[in-house]
């Protein structure tokens, strides 16, 4: 790794940030009829953030002394977050025009989440990783109560803002342990440290476990998920696309940077953080799929197996460096595109006045439009890992490397609750397929929005069945760490 | 056509694609729709036929093989191949699937689009499932036919649907994951996905007993065997016609093409070892669920269980031969009871679908599967009733139809290994002659039931054909079986030799 003098390599991060105060700017100066600029502008920016991320991609730098990377793992990240992100963008035009809510403050506060997302992804010590989980965490909180009139919303922003700045104070706690144990923020640093057994173990463990708290936090992996129920079914059906796709993405890499480069080498099992990321996985697995399984609230179905992917993502970088993370890291990029795509057919399906929120919302869709219906049946079997769709490999390539590390009975535990997720993707498959209609009401969602949600469920079908270019770019991304 | 036409590609992805032609033409043109279906089901029949006429009978090794890689990263190829045991259960696939869009012509009305691209989608399906050789891809092939027969009990089927359809579903899923695991072992041992590389790869027992306990827990869900056979009645008694046909007929044949393909060969000792465990839950199958069978009040069901039952007789067919191995009385043998499995499995292919169908001629005139619904079929129905006293005569194993040949290859192959099971496994004849009969006793003959029954109508022409020609596949399987057992006979005595050798 080399210094670098120049803000070359940082110039993704201030596109967009730049992007965001223009498209700010720019909006006011719109009116009702013209604001679709806003949602396009919105998008440009989001290309040409990708556009910038390619074009001055090259060999891996440190900027900032040591608290900004910029590597082919975060380049990749950020790629992902960005392409998902586009999708969560399209869905929401025709949802905020009909509840009046189409305005440029959506787009600008999206945005700077995913700036916030982008430095975690390239943060190089625990200051700019808490510098950007805060700036994701605000815009999110604001975006969750976007619907202003809606009581629902704005109490799922209160929850989500008073356990968050609760996790925020056990990260910035563990934060605090860590450096004085180490006299480190950099990861680089902290791990020379770890190396040198200078550092006061018990010191270290203790910050650790609020470290790894406030990671638990973020992904929403039990015993820490409390959140994620009430946030997603209070907030806004293409926040909800957004803040349950992405971000999940940037955790991963959170969690990569922390417990690999900055803490790897505390040790294995209960010494260092595996020990706790065994109970993580197993009881997200566990809790999110039991739970899930008697909800009547899509969204609160869909936001308890979110806790069971995360489970599974856990795995992953449980079972190491290398195949592992890949593995993880392929989850965590397929299972943020199919959960955008699950949302954004929701989003799809609520119409004026009506949010296609219950389960019974969903009753005899193949009867009204069997297109939508078909797309349904492509998201939900992807979440349960049936083949022909992406969440399979996403599963294989995550028991493939846990077998390989020799945890056999993590793998058993975890296709077998696999077999329990099935039964409530099926639940909602039933309610699509196999019940009458509820009503006839034809579907409003705008056709922008339908196009995209069909470019995203074919894409699942695509990576279902080739998926060895998001693979081989996944492997690239990790390239470093095998 | 010439020699490396790709004709298991062409197998799978035609009736794909042309399911899902189906699909997309709509439900405004029913008819275009059908007969669009149809075209596709007989074209793909027409295709598959080149497997047998050119098919090499003399050697065991893969034939027609096709392999492109797939994914590097893992190793896995897109592989294909046939051998004598899998060719004739790819043509059974094709032929049974014409025959299930022909029965499906009138009564589906409710989206006959989505319905006979579920049908074709399937075909294809099941086609991929026989012909892979790359473990991957099998199982993306065997967990991708659940969707579409889902969707067909689901939608289509009775009035306990969602339940049955779940039930289904979710058995089959909880088995296959522990097959996938089992094969992702595999594949970390050897750094291959190829089924055949697996054949030679050395296990020691206690992986190779895990293993096979994994194929098991897939396996013994899809055949069904006894205990974890219930899914199977629900599934059939709730599943329109045309589903049942493909369950009875194909699906079930999968979980014994399983054994041949995977546990027998992959895990020898292993099956050796337990292969008192196999021989009980056949044995078990075959004679307790006969009596169950006995005392159904609902035609579908009472075939379900007697296809449970008669699968008992093809996995005790693959299982004896370790018991008939280890009898120093025997003169060989061994060949015979899988050869006399695999017989069974055809036969039962279009014995099970025939009678189905028959149970769906009657439910489309009356709406009722209880036998106490009818009585005196005969004298309002007198051509059904022919087909339907002859798939009876054929399911009890009546000499002449192909319901005695495999059970009897396989009986005579108990012989040599234990009296007892051979007994055990005989009372099938006459516990199935018992239920089988007894059913078209009370549904057939006798007075006319009711004024309903009075009313109905002989099967038209349509129905003829179907019947018909199930009629004809069984006299000739029954009479000359030699086509047939001559195909397979190269890869079975194969099997027997690979499997006789252990691989500690």
């Amino acid at each position: 790794m080399e210094y670098s003098a120049s803000l070359l390599p940082l110039m993704p991060e201030i596109f967009l940030l730049g992007a965001a105060c223009a498209i700010l700017v720019i909006d006011l100066f719109l009116s009702r009829e013209t604001r679709v600029y806003t949602l396009g502008l919105s998008l440009a920016a989001l290309v040409g953030t990708v556009v910038m991320i390619y074009a001055t991609a090259g060999s891996d730098q440190v900027l900032f002394n040591g608290a900004f990377v910029r590597d082919a793992m975060g380049d990749a990240f950020k790629a992902a977050m960005l392409a998902v992100t586009f999708f969560a963008f399209i869905y929401a035009r025709h949802y905020l025009v009909q509840r009046g809510a189409f305005r440029g403050e959506y787009f600008v506060l999206a945005l700077l989440g995913l700036l916030g997302m982008m430095i975690m992804v390239s943060a190089g010590g625990f200051l700019s990783i808490y510098l950007g989980l805060e700036l994701l965490a605000l815009t999110l909180y604001a975006l969750v109560a976007f619907d202003r009139g809606n009581p629902q919303g704005t109490e799922a922003a209160m929850k989500y803002f008073v356990l968050g700045a609760i996790a925020s104070g056990l990260l910035l706690y563990g934060i605090s342990m860590i450096y004085g144990a180490t006299g480190y923020f950099s990861f680089a640093g902290i791990a020379e440290a770890v190396a040198s057994g200078q550092a006061d173990q018990k010191v270290l463990v203790f910050g650790l476990v609020f470290v790894v708290i406030g990671v638990a936090f973020k992904f929403g992996a039990v015993p820490f998920h409390m959140w994620a129920p009430d946030v997603y079914e209070g907030a806004p059906m293409p926040v909800v696309a957004f803040l349950g796709s992405a971000p999940k993405i940037a955790a991963l890499a959170m969690a990569i940077r922390i417990l690999h480069d900055g803490l790897g080498g505390l040790g294995a099992g209960w010494q260092g953080w595996e020990g706790m990321l065994v109970i993580l996985a197993v009881l997200s697995l566990l809790l999110g799929n039991l739970v899930a399984l008697v909800q009547t609230s899509v969204k609160r179905l869909l936001a308890y197996s979110t806790i069971a992917h995360v489970g599974f993502i856990l795995l992953g970088i449980l079972a190491g460096e290398g195949a592992g993370y890949t593995a993880a890291m392929f989850y965590a990029v397929t299972y943020a595109l199919t959960a955008v795509g699950a949302f954004g057919l929701l989003t799809v399906l609520s119409g004026k006045g009506m949010e296609a929120r219950e389960l019974h919302d969903l009753k005899g869709l193949n009867q009204r439009n069997p297109w939508l219906a078909g797309l349904m049946l492509m998201f939900m079997l992807s979440m349960a890992g049936v083949p022909g769709f992406v969440g399979f490999f996403a599963k294989l390539y995550v028991i493939q490397a846990l077998l390989d590390a020799g945890q056999l009975g993590l793998a058993v535990f975890a296709v077998v609750m696999s077999v329990v997720g099935a039964y409530y993707y099926l639940k909602v498959l039933k309610h699509v397929y196999f019940d009458k209609p509820i009503t006839q009401a034809p579907i409003q969602g705008g056709m922008d929005a339908q196009l995209a949600v069909s470019v995203n469920g074919l894409a699942l079908i695509y990576y279902g069945w080739l998926p060895g270019a998001l693979l081989a770019f996944c492997q690239a991304a990790m390239g470093l760490k095998t | 056509m010439s020699a490396d036409w790709p004709i298991l590609t062409t197998l799978i992805w035609f009736p794909i694609i042309g399911g899902l032609l189906v699909l997309f033409s709509g439900e405004r043109a029913p008819g275009v729709t059908r007969w669009l279906a149809l075209a596709v089901a007989v074209l793909t029949f027409l295709l598959s036929l080149p497997l047998w006429t050119g098919f090499d009978a003399t050697t065991a090794a893969m034939q027609f093989e096709e392999k492109v890689p797939w994914i590097t990263s893992f190793n896995i190829h897109y592989h294909l191949g046939v051998d004598g045991i899998s060719m004739p259960l790819i043509l059974l696939t094709t032929f049974i699937t014409i025959l299930v869009v022909i029965a499906g012509w009138k009564v589906i009305q409710y989206k006959p689009n989505q319905y006979f691209a579920a049908f074709l989608i399937m075909e294809g399906v099941m086609v991929g499932v026989f012909a892979a050789l790359d473990a991957m891809l099998f199982y993306v092939f065997w967990e991708l036919m659940l969707i579409p027969m889902f969707i067909i009990i689901g939608v289509w089927g009775g009035p306990n649907r969602v339940y049955a359809t779940i039930k289904f579903f979710l058995y089959t899923f909880l088995g296959s994951v522990l097959m996938l695991v089992a094969l992702i072992y595999l594949y970390n041992k050897s750094g291959s996905m190829e089924i055949l590389d697996y054949h030679s790869l050395k296990l020691g027992m206690t992986e190779q007993i895990l293993i096979f306990l994994a194929f098991l827990a897939a396996f013994a869900v899809k055949v069904p065997m006894w205990p974890v056979h219930t899914w199977l009645p629900d599934a059939h008694v709730e599943a329109p016609t045309g589903g049942s046909v493909i369950l009875a007929a194909i699906m079930l044949k999968i979980g014994g093409y399983g054994f041949l393909r995977f546990s027998l060969p992959i895990t020898p000792d292993a099956s050796h070892q337990l292969d008192w465990l196999i021989i009980a839950m056949s044995l078990i199958a075959v004679v307790y669920i006969g009596f169950v069978a006995l005392v159904q009040q609902d035609m579908k069901k009472l075939i379900a269980y007697s296809s449970i039952a008669h699968m008992g007789f093809v996995t005790l067919g693959f299982f004896i031969l370790f018991a008939i191995m280890a009898n120093p009385q025997a003169h060989g043998g061994s060949v015979l009871g899988m050869q006399g499995g695999m017989v069974q499995m055809v036969s039962h292919g279009f014995i099970s679908a025939a009678l189905f169908l028959c149970v769906g001629v009657l439910y489309d005139r009356l709406h009722s599967r209880q036998i106490a619904d009818y009585g005196g079929v005969v004298n309002v129905m007198p051509w059904f009733a022919l087909f339907m006293v002859f798939f009876a005569m054929a399911n009890a194993g009546l000499p002449g139809t192909s319901g005695f040949v495999g059970e009897f290859m396989v009986i005579l192959a108990a012989f040599r290994a234990d009296f007892w099971y051979a007994f055990l496994a005989a009372t099938t004849l006459i516990i199935g002659a018992a239920y089988t009969l007894w059913m078209v006793k009370r549904v057939v003959f006798g007075p006319v039931g009711s004024d309903k029954v009075a009313q109905l109508t002989d099967i038209d022409g349509r129905e003829a054909l179907v019947l018909g020609s199930l009629a004809v596949a069984v006299l000739l399987l029954g009479v000359w079986p030699e086509p047939l057992v001559k195909v397979m006979d190269a890869s079975i005595t194969h099997l027997v030799q690979h499997v006789a050798n252990s691989k500690l």
